[in-house]
């Protein structure tokens, strides 16, 4: 967002015109997901509400908020996880390339084969390395010879920064690799069905700084292909890893909401928001 | 990378093959689990329909109050009330057994005994409801009796209700230790950790705490129990005779409602005549009191799940 | 009063009953332990008695003759192969049923209502005494459907007998295999069939087996209901078809147990030896299979 959008902004919410300032907010050139008000409740309780934010194409989007504030129940909503949660109900839009991905026509199934998923904790099937990475092809349908699985294989092994480690031991089982390892072998298979968004929910809480560094490295690395939405509760890591911060909060009934979005180095040198610069400096949350 | 255009995201041949599959496979699959469903709404009609018949020439109130049973003699009477008693006195005797040894043993496995030790017991209890009940009765008629019961009671008759009672007990006993000791095991560490505390000695902590803690648990377990004795068939028609009568001495041989049944099936009751269609008639009894126990046992267990 | 306590000077009937207290702390594990000692005693001299009775029987005749009049030339032939068919088709029948079904509850239905009222049948189910299922198989099986007393009619009465016993060990096994393993799976963009086909099923399949084994183990020594099915029945000849009239091994035994000759006791405990050696090894198997299946799950 420019200096002019900005002020533009700041006017127009000291007037009284949320709305459009809502709306300028999220205005982005190239957005590949736009969401639309979007509330999830589980049952009665509601867990975020009037959620708007635009997810840039190709670039890193940093999603962070103290516990609790509902940010993995937003990530989940960008390719239909919550439908697996019993009692999950969605209201509002989320856009994938200007269709609402909740709409009757489309299939969850082909969605997630678009916007690939990496969860907090490693969790590899199990079965060998290769075919970790090649199940997504495989069950997609895709019929691909031998040589062309391998070299996908390898490619989803490679952009994952894992190749060279497990190249002479494809076959092994997955579960021979170390923890951060598993973790980008949960990367590679991501990648393997060549998605257009790979989201990750805290990906790196449970490795430590050396593998956490790597999955930051590849993931920098990758951006140029991808559009990368990345849930994180270290503010460390976004600072380093996003181009783009969103910053959610619970409200007083404890219900989630996005507080702030922006180029990360403004989020962070210049929030608008008195919580933001609170969380910020670790006064809260 | 391959570029892919958004309504690629609606229908796609392969997508829409897996899609079929998967909607095949759970419609099969919801098929199969209407199964078990079925077989109730049949064992519900076919038990009412011939019990109806049973009915049309029978008396309800003669079967549910008449004191004599002779439905396999010339001189047919109908009155289901000794069935009935040698089937709650069978019962009785089997729960009063199984109740404080299955109780004990649960206490054991639960709360004394080390891992090593609990590993072997509970499937050595355990083995004791897979032995199939006709050997039961062979060990009830041609050891129980003879060789230990007659030792205590000598006027003992050689089918009794005690050793059918006993072995039973035996049979039941698992189910009593085993839900017994899942429900003491449920009880949460704080609240022994909080008698401890008051210096309470272990036996004080498991005898006081833990056992009301999971006495509906318990109770449960004695309940479902008490229903498996119900129907048992085999060790009553082996080891406690044919005989439908309504007494009160366990030393007797007495016929239960299973046992009846079994009776007849030995025997050749052509479809359509009364005595098959008796078979109807006190199988849906049993089944309604079976029923309505295991009803209240299992709403017992669900209060017990709830609280921990 | 503090001081006088801790010399040891201090009430005497404190005293007293702290050494009340001592001894019943030694003495209730003992008590308990009696109730384990009770239920192994039953189980040892059970099984002390029909193999000192029987043990002397036992010859490769008792599984290859037929039931005869004569104790000395009697064998159980129809018995051992009526039993192979029915329970093994029984087996066969509910098996992939109960699977299916748990897969369903499990994997499909989540907590709609509807869910909630098949698992309550399968409850009820569980608890209807093996002979009304013998009644109900006799009304409706064998005259209603016409199947008369054959092979078939008793597999469809066990299979469905057994059924709830299966079912909720398959439940349990959906239950072990961990939802990241799913998660993982549906965010790859699969369906749920192709979930439970390359990942769930899988790892869920050495329990559902061991559950499997175990439910036609009690099948195998299931008399009650066959016995109201079939009747007691004189078999000499082998069956020939699923709508032979048949026996079972445990209803052989209690015809042999309903003799009042001491040549009969003998041959129904060596007949309950082979039963038992019978049921020994199947539940041995499921905990063979199991140990092997998890084995190779850890090690990949």
């Amino acid at each position: 967002m420019n200096e002019d959008t900005a002020m533009n902004t700041l006017e127009m919410v000291t007037s009284g015109r949320v709305e459009e300032a809502v709306e300028q907010r999220t205005a982005f050139d190239d957005a590949i997901i736009q969401v639309r008000g979007l509330s999830v409740r589980y049952n009665a309780r509601y867990a975020i509400k009037d959620i708007s934010i635009d997810f840039g194409r190709n670039q890193i989007t940093a999603i962070i908020g103290p516990s609790g504030c509902g940010k993995s129940t937003l990530l989940r909503s960008l390719n239909r996880m919550n439908d697996l949660v019993p009692g999950a109900v969605v209201e509002g839009k989320v856009l994938y390339r200007g269709i609402d991905v909740y709409s009757k026509e489309v299939d969850p199934v082909a969605l997630r084969s678009r916007i690939g998923m990496v969860f907090q904790r490693p969790n590899p099937f199990p079965m060998s390395i290769f075919d970790n990475v090649a199940f997504g092809l495989r069950v997609n349908g895709i019929k691909l010879s031998k040589d062309e699985l391998y070299r996908k294989v390898k490619e989803a092994l490679e952009k994952a920064a894992l190749w060279e480690e497990v190249k002479d031991r494809l076959d092994a089982h997955a579960y021979s690799l170390s923890g951060g390892q598993q973790q980008r072998l949960c990367i590679a298979r991501a990648l393997a069905v060549e998605p257009e968004v790979l989201l990750l929910d805290e990906p790196t809480v449970s490795l430590d700084p050396i593998s956490t560094a790597k999955i930051e490295e590849l993931l920098i690395s990758i951006k140029k292909d991808y559009t990368i939405i990345i849930v994180t509760h270290n503010m460390l890591q976004a600072a380093r890893v996003s181009d783009y911060t969103a910053v959610m909060m619970p409200d007083e009934n404890l219900v989630g909401r996005l507080i702030e979005f922006g180029p990360t180095k403004e989020v962070f040198t210049r929030p608008r928001d008195r919580r933001t610069e609170a969380y910020i400096a670790g006064r809260i949350g | 990378m391959t570029e892919r255009s958004s309504t690629a995201l609606l229908a796609s041949k392969s997508i829409y093959r897996r899609r079929l599959i998967n909607r095949i496979v759970q419609s099969a699959f919801l098929f199969a689990s209407l199964v078990s469903t079925a077989a109730l709404v049949v064992i519900f009609f076919t038990l009412t329909a011939e019990s109806m018949s049973f009915f049309t020439n029978v008396s309800v109130i003669e079967f549910l109050t008449g004191t004599k049973w002779t439905v396999l003699f010339a001189d047919k009477h109908f009155g289901i009330l000794p069935l009935l008693n040698a089937t709650l006195i069978t019962s009785a005797i089997a729960v009063a057994f199984a109740t404080p040894v299955g109780l004990a043993a649960a206490i054991y496995m639960s709360e004394y005994a080390g891992k090593r030790a609990r590993n072997l017991i509970k499937p050595v209890v355990e083995t004791l409801s897979g032995i199939p009940t006709v050997v039961y009765g062979y060990f009830a008629l041609y050891f129980v009796t003879p060789q230990v019961l007659r030792g205590l009671i000598p006027d003992l008759g050689i089918h009794n209700a005690l050793a059918v009672g006993l072995m039973i007990g035996v049979l039941i006993l698992p189910i009593v230790a085993s839900l017994s000791d899942d429900a003491m095991r449920s009880v949460p560490e704080d609240l022994r950790l909080a008698a401890y505390s008051l210096g309470a000695r272990k036996y004080q902590v498991v005898l006081r705490v833990i056992v009301p803690a999971a006495l509906s648990g318990i109770v449960a377990s004695v309940i479902l129990a008490f229903a498996r004795a119900m129907g048992e068939t085999m060790i009553a028609a082996i080891a406690g005779g044919f005989r439908p009568i309504l007494s009160f001495d366990v030393r007797e041989a007495m016929q239960t409602m299973p046992s009846y049944i079994a009776q007849v099936a030995t025997g050749d009751a052509p479809h359509g005549t009364i005595e098959y269609q008796s078979l109807f008639a006190v199988g849906l009894f049993l089944l309604l009191i079976t029923a309505a126990l295991n009803f209240i046992g299992i709403r017992v267990v669900r209060r017990w799940e709830i609280r921990y | 009063m503090g001081d006088q306590v801790l010399k040891g000077e201090g009430d005497v009937s404190l005293k007293r009953a702290a050494t009340r207290r001592k001894v019943l702390d030694g003495l209730v594990p003992v008590i308990a332990s009696i109730g384990v000692f009770v239920a192994i005693a039953f189980l040892v001299s059970l099984l002390l008695y029909v193999v000192v009775t029987g043990a002397g029987r036992l010859t490769p005749t008792l599984i290859t003759d037929y039931p005869s009049a004569n104790p000395r030339e009697a064998g159980m032939r129809s018995a051992t192969l009526g039993s192979v068919f029915t329970v093994g088709l029984a087996g066969l029948i509910c098996i992939p049923l109960s699977i299916a079904t748990a897969v369903y509850l499990n994997e499909y239905a989540g907590n709609k209502w509807w869910s909630q009222v098949l698992r309550y049948n399968i409850a009820n189910l569980a608890g209807v005494p093996s002979i009304v299922f013998g009644v109900v198989g006799l009304g409706f099986l064998v005259y209603g459907l016409g199947l008369g007393r054959s092979i078939i009619a008793g597999a469809f009465t066990l299979a469905i007998l057994t059924l709830p016993y299966v079912t909720v060990v398959c439940v349990e096994a959906l239950r072990a295999v961990p939802d990241d393993q799913r998660l993982g799976a549906y965010a790859l963009g699969a369906t749920t069939f192709e979930v439970v086909r390359y990942i769930v099923l899988p790892r869920a399949m050495p329990m559902m087996l061991t559950g499997g084994i175990l439910g036609i183990s009690r099948a195998l020594g299931e008399a009650a209901p066959i016995l109201v099915i079939s009747g007691l029945l004189f078999i000499r000849e082998d069956p020939t078809s699923l709508l032979s009239e048949f026996t079972v091994i445990p209803l052989q035994l209690y015809s042999w147990i309903s003799r009042p000759q001491v040549a009969f006791q003998q041959l129904a405990a060596a007949g309950i030896i082979v039963l038992l050696a019978i049921l020994l090894a199947l539940n041995s198997l499921a905990i063979y299979l199991r140990q092997r299946f998890y084995r190779r799950l850890e090690a990949g």
